[in-house]
């Protein structure tokens, strides 16, 4: 299985300025000062190999969305944020226009998180076929919701692809595209679900927008059994643990901190820090990142959970 | 984890020791709950010395939160001093440097919040 990101940010999709992208040509240039870059190929492996990734690189700036790469020939999503805009485009372009199959979990209905529907051109084109799953009640209601006047002006019912919706039920297994595939409710406004994705002894879990109250004993177990053995987690770490516990309790996000004390309970392979905060910068989720793989070097007991942060266009093979 | 406690002057030193985490949180909180109690203006103020901790969990470091949320409530004064390497890193990492009073050294804590309670420290 392989796992690509096509929106990673939380809460609303962001930009880089004119001044980030300022920052990051005065501090290359500055670092490719006497290097002799003359060509394109040595400037690009110089971008390439020596640049750090907050200078080469920026995380991206769309929201929610997640693909994993089967080995079955349909298309399997998280969410429909507006990444899911950036994916429809690139499969389009490299795959053709119809014959594709998609099927979408998600974690909940959040603007974030369904914005990027009204953008997804093979909705648009007949010959597609999507099923888009979650638990809750008003799946169906919220994607109509927002595909007519007078939020957008094309309505949902002008969207040729074929599209139906699956209510899950949380805790239970379901085969799905040759994925087995189990939902479970999250402490979020108006409940998130995390979900736990498997395929040939693979297991991914998906698991944004969700507060974990760690003082609760039972929740801590019930959650590290969902992630156990896990070979990736993504993890909602929008917020830093302070933020987490005392002026931003229950609205309903993560940290860093808890994310590896999770993926350490667990035994996690990997822990992918994602849904990052919007008014972060890409030198600020650097050092985030940089801090996490700290704090689990220090606090690794017999088991290593390999660290990453999830930008647009990251891939990980599992 | 084990809570030892020293009173100097108007001030009550608190010294966990081992690691504060899922397993021992709930034991912490219950042995700071009576310190705590009676900090408030114009009586007690607590320094918790973490000379002793070796590791603290999310878990631990929200009991911590709550002590100090409970002893502003109670218009009483509350720091933590004395971090050991790890643990200092942790404070960082989770920004709980920045939402609890930390000083380097129990001295400087006392220094910081009573002059009657340092100079009973130096007395010592």
């Amino acid at each position: 299985m392989r796992v690509r990101f096509w929106g990673t940010r939380g809460s609303i999709p962001v930009a880089m300025t004119s001044a980030e992208v300022q920052r990051k040509l005065v501090a290359a240039l500055v670092a490719a000062a006497g290097r002799g870059l003359d060509t394109a190929g040595k400037a690009r492996a110089f971008v390439e190999n020596e640049l750090e990734f907050s200078v080469s690189h920026t995380f991206g700036g769309n929201s929610s969305c997640v693909q994993l790469e089967t080995d079955g020939p349909d298309h399997v999503l998280c969410d429909l944020g507006s990444g899911a805009r950036a994916f429809g485009n690139s499969l389009l372009a490299t795959r053709g226009p119809s014959g594709h199959r998609f099927h979408v979990f998600m974690s909940h209905l959040h603007w974030d998180h369904i914005m990027g529907f009204p953008f997804f051109m093979p909705a648009y084109l007949p010959g597609n076929h999507v099923t888009i799953y979650g638990c809750h009640d008003t799946l169906e209601e919220a994607f109509r919701r927002q595909n007519r006047a007078p939020s957008f002006p094309v309505d949902f019912s002008r969207m040729d692809a074929r599209i139906e919706f699956v209510r899950l039920e949380p805790e239970r297994n379901y085969d799905i595209a040759g994925l087995r595939v189990r939902a479970k409710r999250q402490h979020h406004g108006g409940d998130s679900y995390g979900y736990r994705i498997e395929q040939r002894g693979k297991v991914v879990v998906y698991s944004t927008d969700s507060e974990h109250k760690q003082d609760d004993p039972e929740e801590v177990a019930a959650f590290v059994e969902f992630f156990r053995d896990a070979d990736l987690v993504i993890f909602d770490a929008q917020y830093s643990l302070a933020d987490a516990i005392s002026v931003k309790e229950d609205w309903g996000h993560s940290s860093n901190v808890v994310g590896v004390e999770m993926c350490q309970l667990a035994r996690a392979r990997r822990l992918c820090l994602y849904h990052h905060e919007p008014i972060f910068d890409d030198e600020r989720i650097a050092r985030l990142l940089a801090e996490t793989r700290r704090l689990e070097e220090i606090t690794r007991t017999d088991h290593r959970v390999e660290v990453w942060a999830a930008y647009d266009g990251l891939e990980l093979a599992l | 984890m084990e809570l030892a406690a020293k009173r100097f002057a108007d001030t009550v030193a608190l010294y966990p020791t081992g690691r504060i985490d899922h397993a021992t949180a709930d034991s912490f909180k219950a042995a700071l709950a009576p310190y705590l109690a009676v900090v408030a203006a114009g009586r007690d103020r607590a320094v918790i010395d973490l000379a002793g901790v070796e590791y603290i969990s999310s878990v631990g470091l929200r009991v911590l939160m709550l002590a100090s949320k409970q002893v502003k409530a109670q218009g009483g004064a509350l720091a933590v001093a004395d971090l050991q390497p790890v643990v200092r890193e942790i404070f960082e990492i989770s920004r709980f440097n920045l939402v609890l009073e930390v000083f380097p050294t129990l001295r400087e804590a006392l220094a910081k919040l009573s002059p009657a309670a340092l100079a009973a420290f130096e007395a010592a």
